[in-house]
């Protein structure tokens, strides 16, 4: 058999989106009360550009009394200014900061770049654009709730403890104060150590969008500090997304207490295809799921079920697709697979895809070559693997697609409900009756029909099982900061 | 006998998707030079009109010999395309070149008539010395579900052809969906197209770069089935590069490098040759030049 030479001639020549219109401060503080207050402990750390290995800046670290003042001025904010003010007017507030987002879009698009190392074109088209929409969709609630829950008299639950990842900075920090503003709370923010600059820059856009002082705090720091809001008595509500085992955490730390949660946690999501599915477009889809983001996506399709009768075509398909993909520089425009974000998170990668090789797997890479810098890791895929690899089981966050297949319907629903997850899921297949049967049969909260990793602001999002529970997005997503 | 009803399904939504990734694309410099140049030598430059008159078609094989001479080492065009009669009259005018001549038959553009006199506009253009052949499928025997008709009148026309190459317009346009262009697609390539095309040029939409996505992909799964390449062409619609250049793009990233050639791909326009040129002189001297200086034939 002849194989298309799909990475052989016309190679790209660099088309870089420029950075000259951005502007990084050598040293960020905490944005406490509407102000930008130095730490207590006086100790900073470094974010760098994990696709050159560079200082990016130095970040506060904040510690336990940091978190304090940050949750008193929110406490403040919240009794003085914000659960008074009419909520058409908290709407103006939410709508300026949307509108702001989408204006100052190329200079977010290219931080979120250069600190997590993510291609342009997804910051560009799909991370800013989003957390626009997010501030959009919300800000339109604010007024209305009485319309969402009819006869309920729903009521603020207070201050907000907000705990975000490094897939999506910006995003995940829309997802989460835009809900929590429109329902009238105050919020203190965490976003990750390793990508704090673009929710810093959110801190700036905030305060040029004039809101109250206090209504909206971001504290920076690593875990210590994530567990100093957890653990702070006058918090009302923890919002975190992050891995299973710090939600473990979080919900024993909390036990007992009036404190709400959500956790949006870690998946291992099926992606399902069937012999009836348009192939072509069906492979388009796990390249989106396993390979979106260099696969550091808690909803990523990273276990693929492929009918046997397809099999080899669908392989086939796959890696010519794969074949296609540009990995480098994250700001060249032609860039699908950027760097991955933290040395940390490249040591996990490689772990696992050691895990798998030792397991006895086969593993196929395109034939790319990687920047010298940097932390990077190929598109890569298993194959000949079973729901007992390892590789099948875990979460690796990476761009590592572990591949299985089955024969029947009953087969492929019961080896994807085989997981201690259920985040996510997507079915691929021209017809209609499989796609309902399975959507109601799968456990996971979010079912993707003939495509996958499509995010809207009107839908909720959140997991089954040890993915967490609440929902974030839509009304769902109302209803998880509201009390009555 | 084969049957054509059932081809791999194609879904809409995949392939915009497919596309916004395509458009997103970004040449520069040298790559963009490059596929200028590649685009410039895959033209088809073509003129289909019931006003055509033997000196209008010398007028045109002229521009294709003589892209603009003020810059060297272009290339040219790899076709004209012209009616049967007059096949006669560009082959004379092209003598000497390496252009060839395409000409449309089977009562182009409708295809609303007999095999014999389709079989018989085929001879002519073949006879009088057309190195390609651009036939048209019955439309409505397509769409009565009369494939089996369709195959076989694809497969008399490729035999009437002898050594002559045979492109196929699906016409995409009047198609419907991309699941029939895809049935199209595959009953042509069956019936033994050399090439598939999206359209005459006559109909609106002509060709999109998700129909020949689509036409790609059954490209794409013969070889794998065969070894054996067909070739695309998109006409109608195609007036810039940079069109064309995410045209090419397309094509490499579904068929790859193997393709990328004007033995493989075509395209059928009138007036893309002009803005190509504009854009490899804009890339060579940094500015752009007025249209008068690019020949208008």
């Amino acid at each position: 058999m002849k194989k298309l030479n799909i990475n052989k001639g016309w190679d790209f020549a660099p088309s870089l989106e420029s950075t000259d219109h951005i502007s990084i401060k050598k040293q960020y503080e905490l944005f406490i009360d509407g102000k930008w207050v130095k730490p207590t402990s006086g100790k900073y750390f470094d974010t760098i550009n994990p696709a050159t290995e560079e200082k990016l800046a130095s970040i506060a670290e904040a510690n336990e009394k940091d978190v304090d003042k940050a949750v008193k001025a929110a406490r403040k904010a919240y009794n003085e200014v914000w659960s008074k003010m009419p909520a058409k007017e908290r709407a103006k507030y939410i709508y300026r900061i949307a509108r702001l987002i989408q204006e100052r879009a190329r200079e977010f698009a290219v931080i979120e770049t250069l600190d997590g190392g993510k291609a342009i074109r997804e910051s560009r088209d799909i991370d800013v654009p989003l957390a626009a929409a997010h501030f959009f969709y919300y800000a339109g609630w604010a007024d209305k709730l009485d319309y969402a829950f009819p006869n309920k008299k729903m009521q603020s639950l207070g201050v907000a403890g907000q705990i975000i990842p490094w897939n999506f900075p910006l995003l995940m920090a829309a997802w989460k104060i835009a809900p929590a503003l429109a329902t009238g709370n105050t919020v203190v923010l965490k976003p990750a150590e390793t990508t704090s600059l673009t929710a810093l820059k959110l801190a700036e856009l905030i305060q040029d969008a004039g809101l109250p002082d206090g209504v909206v705090n971001i504290v920076t720091g690593a875990g210590a500090t994530g567990a100093a809001i957890v653990n702070h008595p006058d918090v009302d509500k923890i919002a975190f997304t992050g891995s299973t085992s710090v939600g473990k955490i979080i919900q024993n730390a909390i036990a007992g207490t009036h404190k709400k949660a959500t956790l949006e946690l870690g998946g291992k999501a099926a992606n399902i295809i069937f012999e009836d599915a348009a192939l072509d477009q069906a492979v388009e889809g796990i390249i989106n799921g396993i390979y979106f983001n260099q696969g550091h996506v808690c909803c990523a399709g990273s276990r693929l079920f492929v009918q046997e009768s397809v099999y080899d075509l669908v392989i086939r398909k796959l890696k010519d697709r794969m074949d296609a993909l540009v990995i480098g520089n994250p700001l060249d425009k032609n860039t699908d697979i950027g760097a991955i974000n933290s040395k940390e998170q490249l040591d996990t990668i490689n772990k696992y895809i050691k895990i798998g090789k030792e397991e006895g797997a086969a593993i196929y890479q395109p034939t790319c070559t990687v920047p010298k810098n940097g932390y990077w890791c190929k598109p890569t895929l298993f194959t000949g693997v079973s729901q007992s690899n390892r590789i099948v089981q875990e979460e690796i966050f990476g761009p590592v697609l572990a591949i299985q297949t089955f024969r029947t319907i009953a087969e492929v629903i019961e080896k994807a409900n085989n997981t201690p997850y259920g985040l996510s899921a997507g079915v691929w297949t021209d017809k209609g009756s499989k796609l309902f049967n399975l959507t109601s049969q799968l456990k996971a909260g979010v079912i993707w029909g003939n495509t996958f990793n499509k995010f809207d602001p009107t839908s909720p999002f959140g997991g089954f099982k040890e993915s967490g529970f609440g929902r974030e997005g839509g009304l769902h997503g109302l209803k998880a900061y509201l009390k009555g | 006998m084969l049957d054509f009803s059932k081809s791999p399904s194609v879904d809409q939504v995949g392939i915009l998707d497919r596309i916004d990734r395509i458009t997103a694309r970004s040449l520069k410099k040298d790559a963009k030079m490059h596929g200028l140049k590649m685009a410039l030598g895959m033209i088809d430059l073509t003129t289909l009109e019931g006003a055509d008159t033997d000196k209008k078609v010398i007028q045109l094989c002229n521009k294709a010999m003589h892209l603009h001479d003020a810059q060297p080492n272009l290339p040219t065009v790899a076709a004209v395309c012209v009616y049967p009669n007059f096949v006669k009259t560009a082959k004379t005018a092209l003598k000497g070149s390496e252009i060839n001549v395409a000409s449309v038959a089977t009562a182009f553009p409708s295809g609303q008539s007999s095999l014999e006199i389709k079989l018989l506009d085929v001879k002519i253009a073949v006879d009088n010395g057309a190195e390609e052949v651009d036939m048209v499928i019955s439309r409505g025997k397509f769409h009565e579900g009369d494939y089996n008709f369709v195959f076989d009148e694809i497969a008399a026309i490729k035999e009437a052809c002898g050594k002559s190459r045979l492109k196929v317009i699906l016409e995409t346009g009047e198609l419907g969906s991309f699941d029939k262009v895809r049935q199209a697609s595959d009953i042509a390539i069956l019936a033994g197209a050399d090439f598939i095309k999206t359209s005459t040029g006559k109909i609106s939409p002509a060709a999109t770069l998700p129909v020949t996505l689509v036409m790609l992909e059954a490209i794409k799964d013969y070889y794998y089935k065969t070894g054996i390449q067909v070739g695309m062409k998109p006409a109608g619609g195609i007036s810039n590069a940079k069109l064309a250049l995410q045209y090419l793009l397309l094509v490499k990233e579904t068929l790859g490098a193997d393709w990328l050639d004007k033995k493989w791909f075509r395209f059928g326009a009138s007036s893309l040759a002009n803005d190509v040129l504009m854009q490899i002189m804009k890339q060579q001297t940094g500015i752009y030049q007025s249209k008068d200086y690019f020949s208008k034939d």
